[in-house]
Parts: structure tokens; C-alpha cells; sequence
């Protein structure tokens, strides 16, 4: 039985439909890549994901819980074995790495000072920043924020982390290390991971199970093997980047030729 | 004249929603507010920055209040021959009306401004988002604490600032314009009353400091998260709170003094 089930999820912002009738199935233990171009309402999946927003139809269940039939408290229980990283990593900014780390621990565990440090400790050595443990949010880059972000999501040993787009803006080395950390603690720690992301080759390099979104609709499904040879045009397109395909180049809109015929326009 | 009624309904639509908004906000708030007992740290730590870190505007402004009422109350009381009466004016105005007011005034443009900006910016880069995803809410852990600072900090600032006020009009009376001081200070304990003027007083600074910490937590909470989003949330925290201030301080004013 999948972890997280969605089934004929339905989101719309005013009249715009974010998704008609998507199904998703993420199993346990395995990273899974929702993918698609910006603006397709990823980020909005993982809220819907988490309870933070509600779907206008359908269901969304993790670990055979429908999410949003949760009461406040149960949501909160359920909440506590699902990591969330965030793309800005979203520390907060007026603690150090180390109180960061240690602030799920803090709210939810009655544990002493001394083992909460020997676990926050722990958690930096397998991100690289046990170092860093005195800095401040803002003394981190960007890498650097979401490492601790990701030390700061497993400390409750969750059942699952969501990841909304680790990769963008990082730099080469940045990259390689989240791709390598994601993976390592997924496997390590026997976690099932979400990952939501545009970067093909960093996320095709670490995913089990690929869906593809565009347009509120599941385009394709499949390993990354399996779509890299499909024969859709729309996948093929996206998944090497081709700049112009079914996704056209030039924005909607009357033909270049009429346009320039029309001088007045801006007379 | 149909778009100016439309545009007219959809602005009242916004503005009762915005107050519903703020009313399940607020009671959203109070429920947090008795578990702040058991972690009375989060308060104490808001009490520094909102209350503490605002004790300079309040001590300077209070003094030079202080200072122009003695001057302009002397002023008045001499052609009457009653300068005697100086302490007495200077008290009752600070202690039932200045105090209070200008000191909420101030508390909101300090205190009010940087709260909305903190909420506000905690929200637009996801630490409020970030703090639900890790099943601690938000408005029990970072908001309740700045609201339970803000009621507790709003009073002891006007007394602050009443005292502050009354040190100056006491310079500026017995100093500088010759005022006796035995009768500056007797006739001000003679003539003002505990529950009549300074209890008053402390009402008022409460309920002042009860809507503007509201206010300003409100818009931070619900600011659009982006820096303009914040910047308009900012203005509108002080400009609600001058309005909230005055208004009720009319209100307050007539019930508390009205039948005298």
C-alpha cells in the first residue's frame, strides 16, 4: 500500500485550476519526483500533501490517514512524522544552526539538554555542519540553509520528507551535495521521499518514480528510464529541454506578421 | 454609477471578511494565550524587545511633554495667580489622558511597526509555513508570546511615561519658573485619586495596548508576503492603531469621566 495516496485532487485559485483529477501514488522507500514547468502548482501539491491547504475534491491519505478529515491535533500527530524542506529552507532567523536543529526536539520531546545536543550533533555530522552549529541563518548560504533545513526535518526521524525544489539556485558543489545527502539519507534512514523539482538530470539521478505535471494533469508516470524514451513530444521536450515543442516558445497571441502591420498600436 | 456600487460592495465584502479575519485571529490568539504560563520565557524574551527596547522614545518623549506642560500650564495658571496648581494640571493630563495616549501612540509607531515587519517577514520567507509543516503552531509559539508582551509592556510604558512627564514639569515648574515645590507635589497627591485618574489611566493603557499589539500582529499575519506586501502592512499597523487610539480614548474618556 502506497504511503501517500491522491485520488481525483481537484485545486483551484479563483477560477484557475491548479489540478483536475490527479492521482498519485508514492510508495514507501522510494524518492519519487513530481516534475513539471514553474507555475504547474508543485509547491501547492506538497501544501495539499500536508494539510496546509485544502483540495476542492477528492482525497489525499498518508499512512491510510485522510488528511483532511484530520482533526487540528491529529494533523499535528501526523505532521510530526512528515519533514517538509522548504526551498528558502525557512529557518528561523533569529536562532543559530544549532538552536534551529534543535527546535522540533524542544517542542515536541521532554528529552534533557545533554541528549538533545548529542542528537543535534548528529544530525549536522550527517549534513557536513556540525561546525557550523554557532552561526546564524544569515551567515549560511544558500546550500549551506538547506542542509541544515534538511538536519533540522529528520530530527523527529519522520516517516517521510517533502523536498520543494532542493536544487534550484545552487551552484555545482551545492547541488552534488544535496543530490548525494537526499539519497543517502532516504536509503540510510529508510525514509520515502518527495521531491519536487524542474532540474531534470539532478532529480532523474535520484528518483525511483517520476510524474511528470503540466497544465493540472499528470502528462506521465514512470521510471526515468521509461520517460526519457517516451514518445511523447511534451516529455520529450521537457525532460532534455527543448526550447520550443508542444510548449511553444512565443507567448499566445496574434501572428508576428499581423503585429507588425499594425504601427498605431503604440502611436 | 453600477461599477462605483460594485466596486462599493466589493470593498465592504474585503473589509467585514478582513474583520472576521481578525476577530478568529484574535481568539485563535487568546486560546494560546493561558499555555504561555507554563513557558513564560517566550513572554519575558517579547517583553525585552517590545517593551524594553521602546523604554528610550518613551522616557525622551515623557520628558519633553513633561517639560512643554509645565511651561504652557504655567503660563495659564499665573494669570489666575494658581500656578500653585501646577503639579495638580500636569498629573491629571499625563496620568488620565497623555500618558496613555501619546505613549500608545508611540508604542504603536516602535513597537507595532516592528512587530508587523517581523510577522510579516517571518511569513514571506516561510518560517511560519515551515514552523506548521514541523507541527508547532504558529500563533501559540511566536504570536501569543508578542500579544501576552505587548498587554503587559503597554501599561508599565505609560506609567513610564506619566512619571517621566512629571519629573520634567517638575524641572521646568520649580527650576525654571519658580513653582513652590512642597505645594507642586502636595496639592498633586491631594488632588489626584488612586481609582479615578490612575486606575483609569492603567485601563486605558491596557485596552490601547490590547488593540494595537492586535492590530499590529494581524497585519504581520496577514501581510502579503512579498516586501511590498510588508511595506503597506507596516503603514497600515500604525495608521489603524493611531485611529484605534483616538477613537477609543474618546470612548474611554466618556465612559470613565463623562457623568462628572
Amino acid at each position: 500500500m502506497p504511503l501517500v495516496k491522491i485520488r481525483d485532487l481537484h485545486f483551484y485559485r479563483g477560477n484557475r485550476a491548479i489540478f483536475e483529477g490527479v492521482n498519485i501514488d508514492i510508495e514507501r522507500g522510494k524518492v519519487t519526483a513530481i516534475m513539471g514547468p514553474s507555475g504547474t502548482g508543485k509547491t501547492t501539491l506538497l501544501k495539499l500533501i500536508g494539510g496546509q491547504l485544502r483540495p476542492d475534491k477528492g482525497t489525499i491519505e498518508v499512512d491510510g490517514q485522510n488528511v483532511h478529515k484530520l482533526s487540528r491535533s491529529d494533523l499535528y500527530e501526523l505532521r510530526k512524522r512528515m519533514g517538509m524542506l522548504f526551498q528558502s529552507g525557512a529557518l528561523l532567523t533569529d536562532l543559530t544552526v544549532y538552536d534551529n536543529v534543535a527546535f522540533p526536539l524542544r517542542e515536541h520531546t521532554d528529552l534533557p539538554e545533554s541528549m538533545i545536543r548529542d542528537l543535534v550533533l548528529m544530525k549536522l555530522q550527517a549534513v557536513g555542519l556540525r561546525n557550523a552549529r554557532n552561526l546564524q541563518p544569515a551567515e549560511l548560504s544558500g546550500g549551506m540553509a538547506r542542509r541544515v533545513a534538511l538536519a533540522r526535518a529528520v530530527t523527529l526521524e519522520p516517516m517521510m520528507i517533502m523536498y520543494d525544489e532542493p536544487f534550484t539556485g545552487q551552484d555545482p558543489i551545492s547541488m552534488g551535495t544535496l543530490v548525494n545527502l537526499i539519497h543517502r539519507i532516504n536509503d540510510a534512514m529508510g525514509l520515502t521521499s518527495i521531491v519536487v523539482s524542474h532540474d531534470v538530470e539532478e532529480t532523474a539521478e535520484i528518483a525511483d518514480y517520476i510524474y511528470l505535471l503540466s497544465d493540472g494533469k499528470i502528462i506521465e508516470h514512470g521510471s526515468p528510464v521509461l520517460l526519457r524514451g517516451s514518445g511523447s513530444q511534451w516529455v520529450q521536450q521537457f525532460m532534455h529541454g527543448y526550447p520550443d515543442g508542444p510548449v511553444p516558445f512565443h507567448y499566445a497571441g496574434p501572428d508576428f506578421e499581423e503585429d507588425l502591420l499594425k504601427p498605431e498600436e503604440y502611436a | 454609477m453600477i461599477n462605483l456600487i460594485r466596486s462599493l460592495g466589493r470593498w465592504g465584502l474585503g473589509t467585514f471578511e478582513r474583520l472576521g479575519r481578525g476577530h478568529l485571529f484574535l481568539l485563535h490568539i487568546l486560546a494560546g494565550v493561558p499555555g504561555l504560563f507554563l513557558r513564560f520565557s517566550l513572554v519575558i524574551q517579547q517583553v525585552y524587545s517590545v517593551g524594553v527596547l521602546s523604554l528610550l522614545i518613551i522616557l525622551v518623549s515623557g520628558l519633553f511633554v513633561g517639560m512643554v506642560l509645565g511651561l504652557q500650564g504655567y503660563n495659564t495658571l499665573v494669570d489666575f495667580g494658581a500656578e500653585e496648581s501646577l503639579g495638580v494640571l500636569v498629573s491629571l493630563s499625563l496620568v488620565r489622558e497623555l500618558g496613555p495616549v501619546v505613549s500608545a501612540l508611540l508604542f504603536a509607531g516602535r513597537a507595532g511597526s516592528a512587530l508587523t515587519a517581523e510577522i510579516g517577514l517571518m511569513k514571506s520567507t516561510e518560517q511560519l509555513s515551515g514552523m506548521e509543516m514541523m507541527a508547532v503552531d504558529p500563533i501559540r509559539r511566536v504570536i501569543a508570546p508578542r500579544f501576552l508582551a505587548g498587554l503587559l509592556s503597554m501599561p508599565l510604558l505609560a506609567a513610564v511615561f506619566s512619571a517621566v512627564g512629571i519629573i520634567g514639569a517638575f524641572l521646568v515648574g520649580h527650576g525654571l519658573l519658580g513653582v513652590d515645590d512642597g505645594a507642586f507635589w502636595s496639592q498633586m497627591q491631594a488632588k489626584t485619586d488612586f481609582y479615578d485618574d490612575i486606575l483609569n489611566g492603567v485601563i486605558k493603557s491596557v485596552v490601547f495596548g490590547f488593540v494595537v499589539t492586535w492590530i499590529a500582529l494581524f497585519e504581520g499575519h496577514d501581510a502579503t508576503p512579498t516586501s511590498e506586501g510588508v511595506g503597506r502592512a507596516t503603514t497600515r499597523t500604525v495608521v489603524h492603531s493611531a485611529f484605534a487610539i483616538l477613537g477609543l480614548d474618546f470612548v474611554l474618556t466618556a465612559l470613565m469621566f463623562g457623568d462628572e
